[in-house]
């Protein structure tokens, strides 16, 4: 086996040298009864090309994003990786290393992690960021936590205009960590502020909203506030910050985001990079790792991983969140891909994404039948169908085009946004992939 | 003097040499690099954007007014940043990374081509399953892998990591837990338990109850069984345990806790050592977290992503979180909503539907292995570490005795009245040109160092790795304490001030004031 270098005359030289009459000799202390006598029902030992033509093959049957015109968004975004990126993040010094628990020989992840920190604190407009959470999702539902912590109450109010999967994760850790939840319905217009009371924790929104709404949370800030809550705002599509104003000059507390747009593939959901920001009076309330700056025993700049008595390791069952492994290796492709756009590439990236988006809207807005029901939005806008939207997709599918997602997907069972259809763009859309779903969908609703 | 502290002081006078005030602060390779943030060129930007066609915008006066403060940078300026940045890093790739618990194999590199294949990373979660049956095909292969590997009937594949495989499986204990009506209120965690343990325990709203070990390093069963009853909802056991020891009452152990009414979580972030030779069903375990990142392959990357499948007994597996795969009548379907089959999950754990990339990687490492590699995989794994263990006994203080695991545990009696402590070993071994292994973990023992080498080390390099542990071991009882008290000395940064750091946090960079002043 290709990866296993040692030989049958090591095993037998080191055997000799521990004193065991056979590699069994070491597995005496299982059970007999738990003792497999030979390999398990699966297949045997693969050369590698067996591996890649099986692999490929499975491969093959999936349409892949970029073979047909795509406008799937929801919380993933199909942006361009730079080459530069991937190249960099596959060099084994970074791809092959662990946390960096020896900051002597790890001030390559660390340096670039603070690097991560600086940039995700920049574009949310707050004060700090942490090294990364799993996902959007999970970051979410650390800020409810973190959030209940802060405040000493268990209730949060969630918008409806927030990413269900998000709102999903939140109930989840809700029913089992021991807060509440009122969350409000769906594409509904609402007034989180309405809710907010002395229990109430914090109030979560998205900007741009689940719908690709772009809101002003401003005035909601201040409610909160008012009532001794917190504004967690989630940012599903960080490059939209590249063009609208930061949840930071809302007066957002903490917003927790998904980071996969720029850096990282689709990769059907994961691994992505969950992004946390926040004001500085709270960072000893922070979930997750943080990189700090400090000196060496010469004097000179260095980095450690610091405020570690917040962490399981340390603080064990008293720790701010159990988590340990995060996203260092997709931090890290947001980092080097934000480094390349930098300040004019990061807003020109936006402004091209907002422009497909208009250019889209324009195109749809002319099919007999579409509704846009955005009045503001950035790279993602919702449509009313005359249909259900499930089938339309289904319908274009068929003919190559991945339309969008309906958002019956997320709610099966609520009739009332059957027919709404969640289109993204960005600037790997090319106008003929307008053309070709505005045709499509001419021809489909005729 | 012996041959050791002779070689040590012919380099330190080497080093005299080499370590001149050079005018740059570079030291040869090894290069000093400022921040992405220093190195700010205006005007520079490190990618070729086209400029739209005019257009109206529909931001609705919401535009961003203020400036990112973002710095700009070339692409050659990049690429050389974080390829610097990358030679200050110790890795796999460059060496032996012996961290207990960690598991820090080679990563094939056929299993990061395939991850990226477009059918596999260019595909978005929220296509219709009708455009996705490989995916589907994909990860309903590796459960079955997973399921047949551990004996266990059901694997919920969504969790982003261990720590979030641990949450899942207390969770969903809680849930069946739950659903017969039965209220618990204690989890019983073996002092040795990685921080996860507790921390996961205490998140999903139990009282952690520690179980102490007995004098061979494994579970005190008597004050196990003692803390048995019905208010007990779970024992989080890690097995073999975080001594490198395989638990050897373990049946008897689960039979207890299942008489009990409670539930029997195993830790699986050691399944390295057994992978193929035992399954965790036949011990009695009912739920199991796998680290594809450590057992199965997939790169740690500094730090994740990670990703943490669960695998669950039968009265455990209704309640696994969404989303799941199920066999339909002509296809594979995925269910994403608390309904039909489902109606008993305990929902969603995060978005989507789990970490693809890494199960593309992990089942390209079992299927190169198969399971006969993959026995081998255990094997070699504990051999490598008994090697190291019978080798080294006499020059460090062996915690327990007996044959280990994939792992072996020392602790500092060796270093007794030497003045060099745990923590200056390891530092030493950087010097040496090698990660140290785990330091104080698991508490147990005093100065722990908590050695893994794992299957993918050849015997030549346990060897050299061996001389040097026996030259550092001599070296301390020699007293040689400055030179551990110095050490490193020759990485690009020595010992840094970790207290410092905490007491006043400085976690991102900010323009120098007088250079703020100045723009303005």
């Amino acid at each position: 086996m290709r990866y296993l270098p040692l030989t049958a005359g090591d095993r037998a030289e080191m055997l000799t040298a521990i004193g065991a009459a056979s590699i069994d000799a070491l597995f005496d202390d299982v059970p007999e009864a738990a003792r497999l006598a030979g390999p398990v029902d699966l297949s045997r030992a693969m050369g590698e090309i067996e591996v890649e033509r099986v692999v490929s093959r499975m491969a093959a049957r999936n349409v892949a994003a970029g073979s047909v015109p795509f406008f799937i968004g929801g919380g993933v975004y199909r942006h361009h990786v730079p080459a530069a990126v991937d190249h960099l993040i596959q060099r084994g010094e970074f791809l092959t290393s662990y946390t960096p628990y020896q900051p002597e020989i790890s001030q390559g992840t660390l340096q670039y992690l603070f690097e991560f920190q600086t940039q995700v604190a920049l574009l949310t407009g707050m004060e700090v960021a942490n090294a990364s959470l799993y996902d959007g999702a999970t970051a979410c539902a650390e800020a409810v936590m973190m959030a209940n912590r802060v405040t000493g109450r268990r209730k949060a109010v969630l918008s409806g205009g927030l990413h269900p999967h998000y709102r999903e994760v939140c109930e989840t850790y809700g029913r089992f960590v021991g807060f509440e939840l009122s969350a409000q319905d769906p594409g509904r217009s609402e007034d989180p502020a309405r809710l907010v009371d002395r229990d109430t924790s914090c109030v979560v929104v998205q900007n741009p909203d689940f719908f690709g709404e772009v809101r002003d949370y401003s005035g909601l800030a201040q409610t909160c506030h008012d009532a001794g809550a917190l504004l967690v705002v989630i940012v599903t599509e960080i490059l939209s910050l590249g063009a609208i104003r930061p949840p930071g000059e809302m007066g957002a507390d903490i917003v927790a985001a998904e980071g996969q747009s720029l850096g990282n593939a689709l990769n059907f959901g994961g691994p992505h990079v969950g992004l946390f920001a926040t004001r500085d009076r709270f960072v000893r309330q922070v979930p997750g790792r943080l990189v700090g700056q400090t000196v060496d025993a010469d004097g000179r700049r260095g980095w450690v991983l610091t405020l570690s008595t917040r962490e399981q390791h340390i603080r064990r069952e008293r720790a701010t969140s159990n988590i340990c492994t995060n996203s260092g290796l997709c931090a890290l492709a947001f980092t080097i891909h934000l480094a390349l756009l930098g300040e004019a590439g990061l807003t020109q990236l936006a402004r091209l994404n907002h422009a497909a988006a208009v250019s889209l809207a324009e195109r749809l807005e002319q099919v007999p039948g579409v509704c846009l029901l955005n009045r503001v939005f950035f790279n993602e806008f919702a449509v009313r169908l005359p249909l259900p939207a499930a089938e339309i997709v289904e319908v274009l599918a068929a003919k190559g085009v991945l339309a969008g997602v309906p958002i019956s997907r997320f709610y099966p069972d609520n009739d009332a946004v059957a027919d709404l259809l969640l289109v993204a763009v960005t600037e790997m859309t090319t106008t003929e992939d307008i053309d070709r779903l505005e045709a499509a969908l001419r021809e489909v609703l005729s | 003097m012996n041959d050791w502290s002779r070689a040590v002081s012919a380099r330190q006078a080497d080093n005299l040499a080499v370590a001149i005030e050079t005018v740059s602060g570079n030291q040869g390779l090894q290069i000093e690099e400022a921040l992405i943030f220093e190195q700010d060129s205006p005007g520079h930007c490190g990618v070729d954007l086209p400029e739209p066609a005019p257009f109206r915008s529909r931001l609705g006066g919401l535009e961003r007014q203020s400036l990112i403060g973002l710095p700009g940078l070339s692409e050659p300026q990049v690429v050389r940043h974080f390829t610097r940045l990358s030679q200050k890093n110790y890795a796999i790739d460059t060496g032996l990374y012996p961290l207990g618990s960690c598991s820090m194999k080679h990563n094939p590199r056929l299993n990061e081509k395939l991850a990226r294949l477009p059918g596999l990373a260019d595909i978005h979660p929220l296509q219709p399953l009708s455009t996705l049956p490989g995916a589907l095909e994909l990860i309903d292969t590796l459960a079955h892998w997973l399921k047949t590997l551990t004996g266990l009937p059901a694997i919920a594949l969504s969790p982003a990591a261990g720590a979030h495989g641990e949450l899942c499986g207390i969770m969903s204990i809680r849930a069946a837990l739950e659903a017969r009506g039965d209220r618990r209120i204690r989890v019983l965690v073996p002092e040795s338990a990685h921080g996860t343990n507790p921390a996961t325990a205490a998140a999903c709203g139990y009282t952690v109850d520690p179980i102490p070990a007995d004098a061979t390093g494994r579970v005190d069963r008597a004050a196990l069984e003692a803390k048995l009853g019905p208010d007990v909802a779970a024992l989080m056991l890690t097995n073999p345990n975080t001594c490198g020891l395989f638990e050897r009452e373990i049946i008897e152990i689960a039979e207890a806790v299942h008489r009990a009414g409670a539930f029997f979580y195993c830790d699986g972030a050691n399944f390295n050592a057994i992978v193929g030779r035992v399954r965790p069903a036949d011990l009695g375990i009912d739920c199991m977290h796998l680290n594809l990142h450590k057992t199965f392959s997939t790169p740690h990357g500094g730090g994740g992503p990670g990703s943490g499948p669960v695998a669950l007994s039968a009265s455990l597996a209704p309640f696994a979180p969404l989303p799941w795969i199920v066999h339909g009548p002509n296809r594979l379907e995925l269910i994403e909503h608390k309904a039909g089959p489902a109606e008993n999950s305990l929902g969603r754990l995060k978005g989507f539907h789990g970490q693809m990339g890494m199960f593309v990687r992990a089942l390209a490492y079992m299927m190169s292995h198969g399971s006969d590699g993959l026995r081998q995989v255990a094997e070699d794994a504990v051999l490598n570490a008994n090697y190291l263990r019978a080798r080294l006994a006499d020059d460090l203080s062996l915690s327990f005795p007996g044959p280990c695991m994939h792992e072996v545990l020392f602790d500092d009696r060796f270093l007794k009245d030497t003045g060099v402590t745990t923590l200056d070993f390891a530092k030493a071994l950087i010097d040496e040109g090698y990660h140290p292994m785990t330091m104080y973990f698991p508490l147990i023992v005093h100065g722990a160092m908590l050695i893994e080498p794992t299957e993918t080390e050849s015997k030549a390099s346990l060897d050299r790795f061996i001389a040097v542990v026996k030259a550092l071991a001599a070296a301390a009882r020699s007293g040689d304490m400055a030179r551990f008290r110095a050490a490193p000395g020759l990485t690009p940064r020595r010992r840094l001030d970790e207290t410092a750091a905490a007491r006043k946090p400085v976690l991102r960079w900010r323009p120098d004031p007088v250079q703020r002043q100045a723009a303005e």
